[in-house]
């Protein structure tokens, strides 16, 4: 008998095609809002106009009078259920319906449940709310001014904007390091706020049956066990009786996964009516609103000795969180992973500090693709390593190789204390470099600037932390960050998997019956997937932060194994051997020594249902809980190449190189999916994308007139290059992958601008690099900062 | 999105869109292709009491020859206009403007007629108009009159067609000849113009006879950058257009937001005419 062929069964490897698509590609998605339920009423929420101001009345009168009006929610309907306010994922409190003050502009004021959405719509216009405007604050600077007005005066012990100082580091070691320095490099910069404004916008339905007390939720959510434990803490209903359901995901990227208001008196809203209700965001309120990513100002430093190594590394940053701290994060790390910064490089001393800060913007933070702040990490990180190659007079390649950690210094211990365990990390620049012609660069660019051209090179090496927990380690408000898998092999062979996960465009479908097909033999057509239903899934922390495939993915060849084990006995039964005696190989146990006997994984499962042996249970079926060693470090060296027009500040990338090192490549083309994904996303946040305010603390960019989102015209190509290094502690070596790209991408296409124009004195362009900044950066040869500078102290 | 309650009327001719918009009194409004109009209305920027839908309607969908001039109806899309053949060899320049706007989406619903009422200083067919001396055909219950493009343009989103009025079609001299470029500054495929500058140039003897130049979105109507089309004339070479083009911004106020300063505007608006010349005329 041949052995089975694992890429013809769609096993580890195969770039096989993703099964969603077949529907989503005919329209068959099922998103919220394609679900309707009998009876089902349509809610619509009235938000503040105003970024800052006392509400001295609501007036829902006219609201009521409109036929067709079921319900109108304010503050008041929500406190006489103590639902006005709800706990953060940050231990802070955001309000649901505002009943004292408005403390961004989109806030959600009050709720019109109607029986369809235009009634809702046109009700909603009719409620009459007084404010009082207050001064808005819309950056840190004015926070933390002296005569600031106090945005959470509803908090007891909150005499000022200041959310947290949080540090971490050795202070001591770290200014010695720096005394000890022949060179010290500092860097300066804002890491704009941007959204990564999903497809779908966020909504819910919400459907409680008092007959039953059970209340379901239909749900945008990315973590609906999360949700569900939530629900049950704010909204005081039994666990037991709340089932969320996250059906399809038109996109997260971290958006889907905070709680929102609109949930929250959608619930509400059901409960009292008796009646489903849905409540769908539209896209300028997913914008105004929703989590957002970044806001984030640096104050870096690094110490160097002449000959290239750094001896330390200090970095303070500023965030700005909006009006509440609602970052969704572990709970040890108050500004969450930003000391993951500088893990790919051999520093024996750091030290950071960060201030968090309260305004009158939409609360966030964490949202994009982001690993609980990793995104700024490495940003701040590979633009600090840029300047200080460039202050050192370093070639930057030189000056990474100096410093990268090198293969046989694994594991490796961080300076902030973490443990990165595997890499080869210069192999992977190395890669790069070659395919970006990086030898010859420097000539080419001096050619080109005697015919009026500016080229520049950017280089950004990074790996960073995905996958939390460990549970030790990583929680979000004390639930613990494993996550979990059941497979159900039926008696035909065929099987059904659910995890804890919740895919949204990740491909979960494909690649976790990959894993199993791997791990059983059982063709990944043989295997359906399925997430998000609570009642039906197992325990799950969800899916962001690159954490699917790093804990869900191994739960899933955890729980195959088991299922292994137990066919392994069933096959001795069905060969008459001792267990002992039976030898696998994909798909098929056999007699060892005699290898044409044998019985198929087939074989087994429906013996399983029909010959167990005596004393064992029937079935074939089991779940695995897992909670990983450590984090997964995957490697990236991402290389651009762009061409500055001098008239006009437009760039062009002339040609990116994106060497990934994510272990085992479960699905290389899902794999490039994710990489092409995030650099797209990466170059929208280099090049156009950020949510800025005006002095009034309005939105500028709730719209997608303002907020621009990159298309196939303008994205340039991506030359993508791979390196294996499996993660040692995986059960299939994989790391994660799904936010590499949108990390470790921005400060590559920064670099290689800045490269370009910094022969006139130019060390730094905030982001988004728009022509406009382009050209008054290389006109005056100076920094072009896109926010109002925040004190050093 | 969802805009607030209106009524609706389909009209087939323009008398019947005529008499709905009288019906309809002063809140009344034209619906086109409605690329522009239904986002005013989603975003509740504008609530109509009464739509009158006018896509339907024959006599103001053509693209015709007469009297010499291209006569492009109103309710011709964008579509229409830069696949027809006689756009593109008589009037090249409007063909190659049009294909700039939005997307493939958009190009088949909205209309030349309505991005000219509409009349948004970043659109990038009127400064086509404007340059080329365009023609406006505007009916009223009095009768049908002609507005010169100079006229019709009257600030931001403000036309001389009345409330109670319709365009019915705009008319273009023949360009046969001409040597057009559109130059078009913006970010994104679907994204309006930051500045843009549409070019007309005649050639003569490898040197520019004649040149008409429009811009987009350096003020509060498209603008026509006369001065230079005079500079222009006898120029032979890029250091010609370039001397030129360093006054194609004299005159401009315009306004600053994130994408530009007004100092960046007008630098735009230099170099970009300095760009749209030089790929119409071809000069090195
Ligand atoms: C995403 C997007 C991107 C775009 N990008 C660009 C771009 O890059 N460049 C650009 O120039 N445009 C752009 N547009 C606008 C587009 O060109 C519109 O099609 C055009 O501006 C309006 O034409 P319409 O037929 O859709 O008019 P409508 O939206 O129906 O109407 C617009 C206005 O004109 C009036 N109107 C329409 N027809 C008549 C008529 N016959 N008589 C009297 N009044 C009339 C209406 O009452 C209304 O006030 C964009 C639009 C969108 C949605």
């Amino acid at each position: 008998m041949a052995p089975l062929d694992e890429l013809k069964i769609g096993g580890m490897g195969a770039s096989r095609r993703r099964v969603e698509d077949n529907r989503f590609i005919r329209g068959k998605g099922r998103y919220v809002d394609d679900i309707v339920l009998p009876g089902m009423l349509h809610m619509e929420v009235l938000r503040s106009p105003v970024a800052h101001a006392r509400i001295k009345s609501i007036d829902t009168s006219a609201a009521w009078e409109i036929p067709g009006v079921r319900l109108v929610l304010t503050g008041e309907t929500m406190a006489a259920r103590n639902l006005a306010w709800m706990p953060t994922l940050s231990y802070d409190t955001q309000a649901v319906l505002a009943t004292d003050k408005v403390r961004f502009q989109g806030q959600e004021v009050a709720a019109v449940v109607a029986d369809d959405p235009y009634i809702a719509k046109d009700a909603c216009s009719k409620i009459v709310v007084e404010y009082e405007q207050l001064p808005p604050i819309v950056n840190p600077v004015q926070a933390q001014a002296p005569d600031a007005p106090l945005i959470r005066d509803d908090k007891e012990n909150q005499p000022t904007n200041k959310i947290f100082d949080w540090e971490i580091g050795d202070k001591a070691a770290t200014d010695r390091a720096f005394a000890e320095a022949d060179v010290i490099s500092k860097t300066e910069l804002h890491y704009p706020r941007s959204h990564p404004s999903p497809l779908e916008p966020c909504g819910s339905i919400a459907d409680y049956d008092r007959a039953t007390g059970k209340l379901t939720v239909y749900m945008t959510t990315q973590a609906p066990h999360i949700i569900r434990a939530a629900v049950a803490m704010v909204a005081e209903l039994p666990e037991h009786m709340i089932r969320i359901v996250s059906p399809d995901l038109g996109g997260g990227f971290g958006n889907k996964v905070p709680i929102y208001p609109g949930y929250v008196v959608s619930i509400l809203a059901s409960i009292l009516t008796e009646r489903p209700v849905k409540w769908i965001e539209d896209k300028s309120g997913n914008l105004i609103s929703t989590g957002f990513g970044r806001d984030v100002y640096l104050q870096g430093e690094i110490a160097m000795r002449k000959d290239g190594k750094i001896l330390g590394m200090r970095m303070h940053t500023i965030s700005d969180h909006g009006a509440f701290y609602a970052d969704a994060q572990p709970t040890k790390f108050k500004i969450g992973l930003m000391h993951s910064a500088f893990a790919c490089y051999d520093i024996p001393a750091a030290h950071l500090t960060s201030e968090g800060w309260y305004t009158n913007k939409a609360p966030g933070g964490v949202a994009y693709r982001c690993s609980f702040r990793v995104t700024e990490a490495m940003f701040f990180q590979e633009r600090m390593i840029h300047n200080a190659a460039n202050d050192l007079g370093m070639d930057q390649a030189e000056f990474r190789r100096v410093n990268l950690v090198k293969d046989d210094m694994f594991p490796y211990r961080t300076a902030f204390g973490f443990l990165t365990d595997s890499g080869q990390y210069k192999k992977c620049l190395d890669i790069g470099l070659e395919a970006i012609g990086y030898q010859n660069f420097k000539a080419e660019q001096e050619e080109a600037r005697k015919r009026g051209k500016l080229l520049g090179i950017g280089i950004s090496t990074m790996t960073e932390p995905l996958g939390a927990g460990n549970s030790r380690e990583y929680d979000i408000i004390g639930i613990k960050m494993f996550d979990s898998a059941e497979l159900r092999v039926h008696m035909t062979g065929k099987a059904i998997l659910r995890t804890g996960a919740k895919t949204q465009g990740q491909g979960h479908e494909t690649t976790w019956a990959q894993i199993v097909a791997h791990e059983l033999g059982i063709p990944a057509d043989d295997i359906v997937v399925e997430e998000g239903d609570t009642d039906t899934a197992p325990f799950g922390m969800g899916t962001y932060a690159s954490r699917s495939t790093p804990v869900a993915g191994a739960a899933v060849a955890m729980v195959s194994r088991k299922i292994r084990a137990k066919a392994r006995k069933i096959a001795a039964h069905l060969l008459e051997v001792s267990e002992e005696d039976i030898e696998w190989e994909l798909g098929r146990f056999y007699v060892r020594g005699n290898p044409e006997r044998g019985v198929t994984i087939q074989d087994c499962a429906l013996a399983a249902y029909s010959n167990v042996p005596d004393g064992m249970e029937p079935g074939l079926e089991n779940n695995a809980y897992y909670d990983p060693p450590n984090l997964t470090w995957p490697f990236a060296a991402y290389i651009c190449k762009v061409e500055v027009d001098p008239a006009t500040g437009v760039w062009d990338v002339l040609k990116f190189v994106a060497v990934d090192d994510c272990g085992v490549r479960i699905n290389p083309m899902v794999v490039e999916g994710q990489i092409m994904g995030g650099l797209t996303e990466a170059y929208a946040m280099a090049n156009m994308q950020y949510i800025t305010f005006d002095e009034e603390g309005n939105c500028i960019g709730a719209n997608y007139m303002d907020y621009l989102l990159p298309t196939a015209w303008e994205t340039p190509g991506f030359e993508l290059h791979e390196v294996v290094t499996p993660c040692p502690h995986h059960p299939i070596g994989a790391k994660g992958i799904g936010e590499c790209a949108t990390v470790g991408g921005p400060a590559a296409f920064v670099n290689a601008v800045i490269n370009a124009i910094e022969h006139t004195g130019v060390r730094n362009v905030d982001m988004p690099l728009m022509p406009n900044r382009v050209y008054e950066a290389l006109k005056t040869g100076s920094d072009i900062s896109g926010m109002p500078p925040v004190r050093v102290d | 999105m969802i805009p607030a309650a209106f009524e609706y009327t389909k009209a087939t001719t323009v008398a019947e869109a005529l008499a709905a918009l009288q019906a309809g009194g002063e809140d009344a409004k034209v619906l086109g292709g409605g690329q522009s109009l239904l986002p005013v209305l989603r975003l509740r920027l504008n609530a109509p009491s009464v739509l009158v839908d006018c896509s339907g309607i024959d006599e103001i969908s053509g693209i015709r020859e007469e009297g010499g001039k291209v006569v492009i109806g109103a309710g011709a899309t964008h579509h229409a206009v830069m696949n027809n053949a006689l756009v593109k060899s008589s009037v090249p320049l409007l063909a190659q403007a049009t294909a700039t706007v939005a997307d493939p989406q958009i190009r088949h619903r909205g209309t030349c007629g309505g991005s000219m009422v509409h009349a948004d200083p970043r659109a990038d067919l009127p400064p086509v108009a404007l340059a080329l001396d365009a023609e406006f055909q505007i009916a009223g219950s009095g009768g049908q009159r002609t507005v010169k493009a100079a006229e019709f343009f009257q600030g931001p989103f403000e036309t001389s067609v009345g409330p109670d009025e319709i365009l019915v079609s705009v008319s273009f001299p023949k360009y046969d000849g001409w040597s057009t470029h559109y130059e078009k500054f913006n970010r994104t495929a679907q994204a309006w113009s930051i500045v843009g500058v549409a070019a007309a140039v005649r050639m003569d003897g490898g040197k520019i006879a004649e040149a008409r130049i429009g811009l987009t979105n350096v003020g509060g109507t498209p603008m026509r950058a006369s001065a230079i089309e005079q500079a222009l004339v006898g120029a032979s070479s890029l250091a010609d257009i370039e001397a030129a083009a360093a006054r194609a911004s004299d005159g401009l106020a315009p306004f600053a937001d994130d994408d530009a300063d007004e100092e960046f505007r007008l630098h735009l608006a230099r170099v970009l005419t300095k760009r749209a010349v030089a790929a119409a005329s071809g000069l090195k």
